[in-house]
């Protein structure tokens, strides 16, 4: 999977947690979820699951207190999609 | 010095009717709301009707974000968010996400189980060692004050934000505690109501003690039926109801539209003594929460014009009408009419009281009295007491000013409330 379109899938998977439009059409590597897309703190469990179920992977605890950007998101995903 | 508390908004989410409109036209008419449930009959149950509000998908993001119906599985949480929301509007304010807090109002709303749907949801989940999987929804749906705490974020209250639950009481208690809190200055204005979920996970309890009917299956308008000879036992139903209470002083400053106002009431328990029990009522306590509410309002019983009974269909419907003549000291042609909306939306359970003051609210400002329906052949316990002309069979317009509303719930609890026309 090429960046962009991991990029792409991570924009439609946080789409409906997101309160900050322009932060949102403006999505790059460097968007961190919570200053940026506003997505509120309780949310973000559910955005691991939507990313667990769209990738077919498992995040553990460790894992998900890093997730907290567009870029520790592509990078975790990478990881756990290279040891599948 | 008290304040004066009047009603400055409805909203209403009952299986005959949603929103205020549609629920006055309904229950003028006598429209019942219940239906055969296919589901029911499925899992075995003895009674297979019920009352279930009809709310489209459309409907749901009138009320509530996407984001807020992603993984949502609570009916009564919407019902109440919409009732809630339908009576904010109605006292002629705005909802608005950023709208600036305002702790001058609050929140009282009950419920008895709070999303029990997504309990079950949650529970499967964890059995199968899926914890993690939960999300973040369980929570928010499933705690009791999960209705008193949607309301409170979508509407920006700043005062009191809670929920009650006293079974079948509960909506009648939370339009007392919420008319307390602005009589006393602590607030100027209080959402109160109440909600319950539907289906069977909510009614099974009920089905195994044998307390809903089993005899209507196939005739279920005419399955609820208060006051009947022939009643055996209630309807479940679900829905909410809402009332905006507020200082007379705030509504008069505001010019807002007066719909009635609450004279006054009174909660108590039978201390499941004295005949009462966990799920009977004891009669003194019940005659003494009536005569309590009618001097806490400083009326006389002979100024009451129209009474909403509790009246479920269960065996203890004469007993109800006993402890209504003993406690106003009323009887045969001198009673008050009575009537039951039950008889059409089924027994509501926590949502009950709130659905049916809503109704009693609307007899007031409209001056009618709804009709009981499936009473044709009226129980003989209660002709003796009362003359027969008093249960209103054909929906009635008369001058009306004074309306008592009791409700009563397992655990032997009592709620009754004055509401007073206003002009």
């Amino acid at each position: 999977m090429t960046k962009d379109e991991l990029i792409a899938k991570l924009k439609t998977i946080v789409q409906p947690y997101i309160q900050d439009e322009t932060a949102f059409a403006n999505l790059s590597e460097n968007t961190d979820f919570i200053s940026d897309l506003k997505i509120n703190s309780a949310n973000l469990v559910d955005v691991i699951l939507d990313v667990e179920d769209e990738f077919d992977i498992r995040i553990e605890n460790d894992d998900m207190e890093k997730m907290i950007s567009v870029k520790s998101a592509m990078d975790i995903i990478n990881e756990k999609l290279a040891q599948k | 010095m008290k304040n004066r508390v009047v009603i400055t908004g409805l909203g209403v989410v009952a299986p005959n009717g949603v929103g205020i409109d549609a629920f006055s036209k309904a229950i003028k008419k006598g429209e019942s709301g219940i239906t055969f449930h296919q589901q029911l009959a499925d899992l075995n149950f003895s009674c297979c009707i019920g009352g279930i509000p009809e709310i489209s998908e459309e409907k749901k993001l009138e009320y509530l974000t996407p984001l807020q119906l992603r993984g949502f599985n609570s009916s009564g949480i919407l019902y109440g968010c919409i009732a809630g929301i339908d009576a904010w509007k109605d006292a002629g304010f705005s909802v608005d996400a950023d709208s600036e807090l305002d702790f001058d109002s609050g929140t009282v709303f009950g419920t008895g189980t709070s999303g029990v749907e997504k309990f079950r949801e949650a529970i499967y989940k964890l059995d199968d060692n899926q914890v993690k999987r939960l999300g973040s929804t369980v929570v928010v749906q499933t705690m009791t004050s999960g209705i008193s705490a949607f309301l409170g974020g979508i509407l920006g209250l700043g005062n009191q934000v809670t929920t009650n639950s006293s079974a079948c009481t509960t909506g009648t208690e939370a339009i007392l505690m919420g008319y307390e809190r602005i009589k006393n200055g602590q607030a100027k204005r209080m959402l109160v109501g109440s909600c319950s979920d539907d289906g069977p996970y909510i009614w099974g309890g009920f089905d195994a003690m044998r307390v809903m009917t089993y005899k209507h299956n196939d005739s279920p308008e005419q399955g609820s039926r208060p006051m009947s000879k022939s009643a055996s036992g209630f309807v479940p139903g679900a829905g909410a109801g809402a009332l905006v209470l507020e200082s007379l002083e705030s509504a008069l400053d505001r010019n807002a539209t007066i719909h009635a106002e609450v004279l006054g009431g009174n909660i108590n328990s039978g201390g499941q003594r004295q005949g009462g029990t966990m799920t009977a009522p004891n009669a003194v306590a019940v005659q003494r929460c009536i005569k309590e509410a009618l001097s806490n309002s400083n009326i006389s019983a002979n100024q009451i014009d129209t009474i909403n009974g509790h009246l479920t269909a269960t065996s203890k419907d004469g007993l109800e009408i006993e402890n209504w003549t003993k406690a106003l000291s009323r009887k045969g042609e001198n009673f008050p009419y009575i009537n039951s909306l039950k008889s059409m939306v089924g027994h509501c359970l926590a949502a009950a009281g709130s659905i049916e003051s809503v109704a009693t609210v609307l007899q007031l400002k409209e001056q009618f009295v709804f009709p009981n329906i499936n009473c044709e052949d009226v129980h003989e316990e209660i002709p003796v007491l009362i003359s027969e002309d008093k249960i209103v069979k054909q929906v009635l317009h008369t001058e009306l000013n004074i309306a008592a509303k009791a409700s009563f719930g397992f655990g032997d609890v009592n709620g009754c409330i004055i509401f007073k026309r206003y002009n």
